[in-house]
């Protein structure tokens, strides 16, 4: 899955590259199978804690390929590549820590005043 | 001895007036990315910050509801637990009532997923400098970012209009559809949520349109082609993936989880 390579031959002036597409249609098609493959799960299995992982294991690995290769973040340098990841990272973390910990508390002060 | 360093003003030449290019003068590109591509990345992060803040707000409100434990086919509208998705997104456009659970949303996440396609097919046009293939490939984009909106619109009204059954609110009256003060399908904060969240996505989609169908004008211009380069559309194209993106987690939570 690599960048478009530069052209073998020199252009002449005016000239055009050919488009060279293969990778894009690849990432579609990855980004559509993988969307198929959460429906199969939506309709095929009953909501539980297993069933919302897979759903976000899969949104992750989709947001990967969207990142990645239609962003163009993995071929970037790796000071960028870091610069974006480690907020997001950060971010995930802070979203995990609030809605554990203030659904905890949330449940604390509910069950306080009963 | 010290090594001359480039803060040392140059010495008086003929290469005076050249402008520096030392490390520490501005001649450095560490991440090999220009100011503008740079300041876009930054600024979506900003925006993943914004879009957060929404999921967590979704998270905590919905792990304070209940969640339905019957049969998934016994399931009622009820202001008690958190509705089933594929119970409140089940209409499409054209077929009535049919029961279509998450098929018009599964079309608007395949629509939206080829706009980005598309969108990489401009930006690859724009690096061999092919004017009409950008041009081509923007029009397709702006096409399908279009059919989102519309298709949102769509989704909005009947999510507002709501179902033929509807749901017999505390007070004995037949609630059909969804505001902000109350809904048939659950709990207020789960339509309040509806509205915010993928109106806020909706917005962002709206944008970047709008930005599209600029880049569009500057192209049939020829303003990049006079520039030299068509950094523009890669600009915009990193906001609208992003906007993609944002659209893969919303999908997730609000109607698979």
């Amino acid at each position: 899955m690599s960048s478009p390579a530069a052209p073998e031959h020199a252009l002449a002036p005016g000239e055009i590259a050919k488009p060279n597409t293969a990778w894009i249609w690849r990432v579609f098609g990855i980004l559509v199978g993988i969307t198929g493959v959460e429906f199969v799960f939506v309709f095929l299995m009953h909501p539980s804690t297993l069933r919302n992982s897979i759903f976000i294991v899969l949104t992750i690995l989709k947001a990967f390929f969207i990142v990645g290769e239609f962003m163009h973040l993995k071929h970037e340098t790796k000071g960028l590549i870091w610069t974006i990841l480690v907020p997001v990272a950060l971010l995930i973390w802070l979203l995990v820590a609030l809605i554990t910990e203030g659904s905890f508390i949330g449940e604390v002060l509910e069950n306080m005043f009963k | 001895m010290a090594q001359p360093t480039t803060l040392q003003p140059p010495a008086a030449s003929a290469t005076h007036d050249a402008p520096r290019t030392g490390n520490w003068d501005g001649g450095n590109e560490p991440f090999k990315a220009s100011y503008g591509k740079l300041m876009m990345w930054f600024f979506l992060l900003s925006d993943a910050f914004t879009f957060a803040a929404f999921l967590t707000t979704y998270g905590m409100i919905r792990h304070k509801h209940e969640v339905f434990t019957g049969e998934a086919k016994d399931f009622v509208f009820s202001t008690r637990w958190w509705p089933i998705p594929d119970h409140v997104f089940n209409a499409f456009p054209g077929m009535g009532h049919a029961n279509v659970p998450l098929g018009f949303v599964a079309l608007m996440t395949m629509i939206l997923i080829l706009s980005s396609v598309t969108m990489v097919l401009a930006v690859e046009a724009g690096h061999r400098m092919d004017k009409a293939d950008v041009q081509k490939w923007l029009l397709w984009t702006i096409l399908f970012g279009t059919t989102f909106l519309a298709s949102q619109a769509w989704e909005w009204s009947h999510f507002i209009g709501g179902h033929v059954e509807g749901t017999v609110m505390a007070d004995g009256t037949v609630f059909h559809g969804a505001n902000l003060q109350m809904n048939q399908y659950g709990p207020v904060l789960f339509a309040d949520l509806f509205f915010f969240i993928t109106g806020f996505h909706g917005t962002h989609v709206f944008s970047g349109v709008c930005l599209l169908i600029w880049c569009f004008i500057a192209t049939t211009n020829g303003t990049f082609q006079k520039r030299g380069h068509y950094e523009m559309i890669e600009k915009i194209g990193l906001y609208w993936h992003f906007v993609d993106l944002v659209w893969v987690f919303v999908f997730t939570f609000f109607y698979l989880v």
